[in-house]
């Protein structure tokens, strides 16, 4: 039963729910009109404390294609956050307005506060470079209608796996799903978290492998999940030269790469994936958007409780 | 020598870090205690050259659970009729409030006034916990 649950982490669903949730998604996709009222009455807030386009517009679709309503903010300088209100007392307040809270914010750990003192069910839209779980419910749907299957993968992660939020969500997610290999790569400065390696990886016994260069190990991959690495992030200008060519994904890349590959990528994407992949039929990063906006509404009929 | 009367009944924190005992003493927040209580600093001792000691008198009640994340190597006796009735081994705590700080300067808890850090044990062996909030490693030891 998820009706009135907060989704915070990406593993705060069971396999048996998102199994539930992506039944619902592929329901929604097929018979959209089935759905169209669904939320009638009910209102999302969307508060977001940091600039984003792609998931505010991707919640505030899924919500008015249930028919329901959105407020909310795209920056908190136009709220009372600006005056120097509380996390708290901002979730409190919007919680006797809205029904359900999309919450982004770039401190890590700000929606696990919110939801202690949120009277409505929040959703994390992204905090900081911590956890995206939406977005894993995207990347996981894409995975299923793609490769049919959810085991039995050995999936790519590559760029900033430090700092990169959707990529913390994925892996914990992913590794609860039978014979799931990673291939972690990425340059020294930007690799998983130490307490994902604690707790997941290693006290689950995970396989998993750490690279630098994409070209090593593109032939062994089922799926290849890019993300954007920044200059900024590195210690020295040396090492980026050395490996920016590493984490660029193109044509002559893709050669020894299998031949039913699944390149994944949760965008915005800057130069990582050039254009003239998009066209190769392995490239699903335009689908994981438009399942992005399904797996949001699925879960906002499910915290709802409506379906 | 100075020498400090041992205690009917209460508790004896022993074997604590040389320097560490006025760290406990705060935390138990002994010093608005109505009983009495005695901080030895930099005692003698055979196990391990020098000690910090603490005799609490007549209270047995008192919340120890985060001794053993302070410094496991603590000895806590309980004193009943002059003698010790029980010997506490420490464990590290499975949850820690308000007593350490998380270090990730991108934390929600660097950002809000009255937040409460708490962290959740990981792993036993290496004494290693997460912030509740943004999941960022605390080396216990």
């Amino acid at each position: 039963m998820l009706k009135g649950r907060h989704l915070i982490d990406s593993q705060d669903l069971t396999v048996r729910e998102l199994k539930s949730i992506f039944d619902l998604t592929t329901e929604i996709i097929n018979r959209p009109k089935d759905f169209s009222y669904i939320c009638d009455g009910k209102i999302l807030g969307t508060l977001f404390y940091e600039p984003s386009t792609r998931t505010k517009f991707s919640f505030e679709a899924a919500m008015l294609r249930l028919g329901g309503k959105i407020l909310g903010f795209s920056e908190p300088g136009s709220s009372s956050v600006s005056k120097g209100e509380n996390l708290p007392d901002t979730l409190r307040t919007v919680g006797t307005y809205a029904d359900i809270i999309a919450l982004r914010h770039p401190k890590e750990g700000a929606p696990r506060y919110g939801a202690m003192y949120s009277p409505v069910p929040i959703i994390n839209a992204g905090d900081g470079g911590h956890q995206h779980p939406t977005q894993t419910l995207a990347d996981i749907y894409t995975i299923l209608q793609v490769k049919e299957r959810l085991d039995n993968l050995t999936i790519g992660l590559c760029g900033d796996l430090k700092f990169g939020r959707t990529v913390h969500s994925l892996i914990k997610a992913m590794t609860r799903y039978d014979n799931v290999k990673l291939v972690l790569i990425s340059p020294k400065e930007l690799k998983v978290p130490e307490n994902i390696k604690i707790e997941v990886l290693e006290s689950k016994g995970i396989e998993y492998l750490e690279v630098e260069k994409l070209e090593d190990v593109i032939d062994i991959l089922d799926v290849l999940y890019m993300t954007r690495v920044q200059k900024e992030r590195f210690f020295n200008e040396a090492d980026y030269i050395r490996l920016k060519d590493s984490y660029i994904l193109d044509l002559k890349k893709l050669e020894p790469a299998k031949e039913d590959l699944a390149i994944l990528h949760p965008l915005p994407r800057v130069n990582e994936i050039k254009m003239e992949v998009d066209d190769d039929k392995r490239a699903y990063y335009f689908q994981q958007v438009k399942n992005g906006m399904y797996v949001r509404m699925a879960l906002i009929i499910k915290l709802l409780g409506v379906d | 020598m100075l020498r400090i009367n041992s205690i009917r009944k209460g508790i004896v924190i022993d074997h604590i870090k040389p320097g560490y005992g006025m760290k406990i003493y705060e935390y138990l927040k002994l010093q608005d205690a109505n009983f009495t209580v005695a901080l030895i600093m930099n005692a003698i001792s055979r196990k391990y050259g020098r000690k910090d000691m603490i005799k609490i008198e007549n209270v047995i009640d008192l919340d120890l659970a985060m001794l053993g994340f302070i410094d496991p190597k603590i000895t806590v006796n309980i004193i009943e009729d002059e003698v010790i009735k029980e010997k506490i081994n420490l464990s590290l705590p499975d949850r820690i409030e308000g007593v350490i700080e998380c270090k990730n300067p991108r934390c929600i808890t660097s950002e809000e006034r009255e937040i409460v850090h708490k962290f959740v044990l990981i792993d036993k062996e290496k004494a290693i916990y997460k912030c509740e909030y943004c999941d960022h490693i605390y080396q216990g030891r």
